[in-house]
């Protein structure tokens, strides 16, 4: 990434090397204590079951990482999850319509769902924060109205991106797939160049001939459409889509971006970071839960391990710059 | 002299990582004397007067106070030894009033509760120390730059401060502004305050200075009294002579107009026509407020404006398009290159190639060897100094982070330059590069409508000199027949005049 200077030194230079990947470093630090804590830990089923639970929240946060480097914050998409997965799934069961296409069209109302996001933000100057939120709400509204609060069965195709493929569970092949395009986009092409240099200074974007309004809409749209895979994914696993699929997974979206290393206030973030934060929020909650933990306690660790990840990188970037 | 100096630096050294920054400097400051610090940006001012302000802490070397030594950890020991730092971005809350300014952080209290009149009174008296006649409940963001300033004085002075370090003070102001503050700073010298001045232009030193303290690259090259002669103090700063500060280069101008622009209309500004021909360097010049900078940006398609046309070569231009803009061969360097011209995480060659991305990008696809190839090749052209091209521009000094901009248009191709105070806190050494710069656009066949307060500047690089005046432009002089009070004179014209309608 471009924001991290690095001075050419010889030999390895393990400070650096600590400062610019403390949630790496972290993350296998937590993967020790959690097979020294539980030998379960480190089993076939227990990895490939972390490998599925972090697959809905990383596909998620990767949209997410776009909109953040541009120095947005989308609250939207644990309801555009939910309702890809309702609209995929409301075409095949209930309107009898090919289950070919569910799956692209549960996509396109979730890159729609995120032009609206985008367009109140670009064009109605809206603070994303605001247009998101709003989405948020209408969003989970519109699909209560369309399930009638009701879960829906799931087409074929949809089902299909929950389960397996041989032995690999569908699900993290889409999660290496789409972590490869996303990290594609954002760093080869103009897109994510762009994003970059509106999160970076906006102004001097636009003063640059950079189509600023343009920028803030596409990234919102890219966001959608990762939730709405991630979305499709949960309710193919779970077979039905349910109304209240993905409620509050926003948030975690949001942490696992932040954690890996992005910065709210834009420019900078990276889809690697993004990864390993959804996979240290993954492997808490997977250990936690091995040792018996109980949920309430969980968030209260959740909630730390945000605070003192976000805490080591804001100290880590002040002894960076002078 | 050193017996009776209020704060010594001492041989201090100062690296940031493998870099040198400070090395082995010595500078005194004197009680009632105002000591310059002069150096072109990158010498170590900056750090310098970090490390007396508690920011950074010196790597070996001294710091005496009063002739004891002390240690400046953070910035509260140096309040505590009443050092106050005057920095270019003031440290003031706009929406709180003058008095709640000055008594920030040690708000009078009595029973916990606080006792506005007590800090009226702080306030009162600290202005009253100046002279400044402004009533303490008027928010600080309703006043100009320069009283903003003289409050943060005002306030370093009700902290007891007996040192006072003053970061381009005048880098922002108008004549008449900076005339106010000299007069506050004879003030406390009197009062027997000791002052540490950094500016770039040399005719205030000689103004307001006792001594000269020279550093280039780090290193502490002399001490000098403030009366010495400019051309020796250039040659001290950069360390070779500079032939001439304005080396202009007039080119032949052209038949055809490549800017042109037709009844431009926007907020303040009415029925603006202008035109620049290939060529030629034409100086925008007038007032604070008289409507160069919305010009510029309108003519850059940065903002929207009502009515008018901007065409280049011939071709109309969409309005507040900078795409557009941009492709038609517009480049504008923008009043602020921190907030307005830069990306300023991102590195040295992102920054040059933003204006290319999109042109040289192949399905979306961005041509990184490419961009950085053409980023190279224009910062080895415009002598950007850094370590490599990929290093965040952040790091970069003034100077140098200006020609960056400078060179994202040149890569790009611009043949219209639109530049706006384009070496506004830029080291003479680097101003003379950037006005080789537009030397080079000039010559080969483009055109620069350029922006500027800086007078000097103005007669010194530029062809034609359109003044402005209350969002119209007064006139128009030729550069080898305007002097300072000419273009003075018509960009006041239109301002008396209103200034008389309104007392009516």
């Amino acid at each position: 990434m471009s924001s991290v200077a690095t001075t050419p030194k010889k030999g390895f230079d393990f400070k650096a090397f600590l400062a610019n990947n403390g949630a790496l470093v972290g993350l296998v630090v937590l993967c020790l204590a959690m097979f020294i804590a539980t030998p379960r830990f480190l089993t076939g089923p227990n990895l490939m079951n972390i490998g599925i639970q972090v697959s809905t929240i990383a596909v998620m946060a990767f949209g997410m990482t776009f909109v953040i480097v541009a120095a947005g914050i989308d609250l939207s998409v644990g309801s555009i999850a939910a309702i890809s997965a309702m609209t995929s799934s409301y075409w095949v069961t209930t309107a009898g319509l090919p289950d070919g296409l569910s799956i692209v069209v549960g996509l396109a109302i979730g890159g729609l769902c995120g032009w609206v996001t985008g367009a109140m933000s670009a064009y109605g100057k809206l603070p994303t924060f605001i247009a998101s939120l709003a989405m948020l709400t209408i969003v989970r509204g519109l699909t209560l109205v369309i399930s009638d609060g009701r879960p829906i069965a799931t087409g074929d195709s949809v089902s299909w991106l929950g389960g397996d493929l041989g032995f690999m569970p569908v699900p993290i092949l889409i999660l290496i797939v789409s972590g490869l395009i996303a990290a594609f986009v954002l760093n080869r092409t103009i897109i994510g160049k762009n994003a970059f240099a509106v999160g970076g200074n906006t102004e001097a974007a636009r003063l640059s001939g950079i189509p600023v309004k343009r920028v803030l809409v596409t990234v919102f749209v890219i966001s959608g459409i990762f939730a709405a895979l991630s979305g499709m994914i949960l309710a193919g696993r779970l077979d039905s889509a349910q109304p209240t699929l993905a409620s509050g997974y926003e948030l975690d979206a949001i942490a696992a971006v932040v954690i890996g290393g992005a910065s709210l206030s834009g420019g900078v973030g990276r889809i690697s970071g993004t990864l390993i934060g959804a996979l240290v929020l993954a492997v808490i909650r997977n250990g936690l839960n091995l040792l018996s933990v109980s949920a309430f306690w969980q968030q209260v660790v959740i909630g730390l391990v945000i605070a003192i990840a976000v805490g080591f990188d804001v100290l880590r970037r002040k002894n960076v710059r002078h | 002299m050193s017996n009776d100096a209020l704060l010594v630096l001492d041989r201090v050294c100062k690296s940031f990582g493998p870099v040198q920054v400070i090395d082995e400097v010595t500078v005194e400051v004197h009680a009632g004397k105002v000591s310059v610090l002069l150096g072109e940006n990158g010498a170590g001012k900056s750090t310098l007067i970090k490390m007396i302000a508690g920011v950074h802490s010196a790597d070996s070397g001294r710091i005496l106070m009063d002739g004891k030594e002390v240690q400046i950890p953070d910035t509260k020991a140096s309040e505590a030894l009443g050092i106050a730092t005057i920095h270019q971005e003031l440290n003031l809350v706009p929406s709180m009033t003058i008095a709640e300014n000055i008594t920030l952080g040690r708000v009078p209290r009595r029973f916990g509760i606080i006792n506005r009149r007590e800090m009226r009174r702080i306030a009162r008296e600290a202005l009253d120390q100046l002279g400044l006649n402004l009533d303490v409940n008027t928010p600080v963001g309703d006043l100009g730059l320069a009283q903003q300033q003289l409050v943060e004085i005002a306030k370093a002075l009700s902290l007891d401060a007996r040192v006072l370090i003053l970061d381009e003070p005048t880098a922002a102001l108008t004549n008449a502004e900076i005339a106010g503050l000299f007069e506050v700073v004879n003030q406390l010298k009197t009062k027997g305050v000791g002052m540490v001045f950094i500016s770039h232009h040399l005719d205030e030193i000689a103004a307001i200075g006792d001594f000269v303290n020279v550093l280039r690259d780090g290193k502490f090259i002399a001490t000098v009294p403030a009366d010495t002669p400019e051309n020796e103090l250039v040659r001290l700063m950069v360390g070779r002579d500079i032939d001439a500060q304005f080396p202009r280069q007039t080119a032949t101008p052209g038949e055809q107009h490549l800017l042109s622009v037709e009844n431009l209309s926007v907020g303040a500004l009415q029925n603006i026509s202008l035109s620049v021909r290939p060529g030629e360097v034409v100086a925008l010049a007038g007032l604070m407020g008289a409507g160069r900078t919305e010009l510029i940006r309108a003519i850059a398609g940065a903002d929207k404006y009502t009515s008018g046309t901007v065409k280049v070569a011939g071709k109309k231009l969409p309005r507040n398009d900078v795409a557009a803009a941009t492709r038609a061969g517009l480049g504008h360097v923008p009043e602020d290159r921190k907030t307005q011209g830069l990306v300023l995480d991102a590195s040295v060659a992102e920054n040059i190639g933003y204006a290319t991305m999109a042109s040289t990008a192949k399905a979306g696809l961005v041509d990184r060897k490419g961009q950085r190839e053409r980023a190279e090749k224009v910062a080895a052209r415009l002598r950007i100094r850094m370590g490599n091209i990929d290093q965040p521009i952040r790091s970069l000094s003034g100077g140098n982070q200006q020609k960056a901009v400078f060179g994202r248009w040149f890569s790009a191709g611009a043949k219209v330059l639109l530049l706006d105070e384009p070496t506004r806190g830029v080291d003479v050494g680097a101003k003379v590069e950037i006005y080789e710069l537009i030397n080079e656009i000039t010559s080969s066949g483009g055109c620069v409508l350029m922006a500027s307060s800086e007078l000097p500047e103005v007669l010194g690089m530029s062809d034609r000199v359109l003044v402005m005046s209350q969002g119209r432009i007064a006139g128009e002089l030729a550069t080898n027949e305007a002097t300072q009070d000419s273009i003075m004179a018509l960009a006041v014209s239109n301002v008396h005049r209103e200034d008389e309608m309104g007392k009516k």
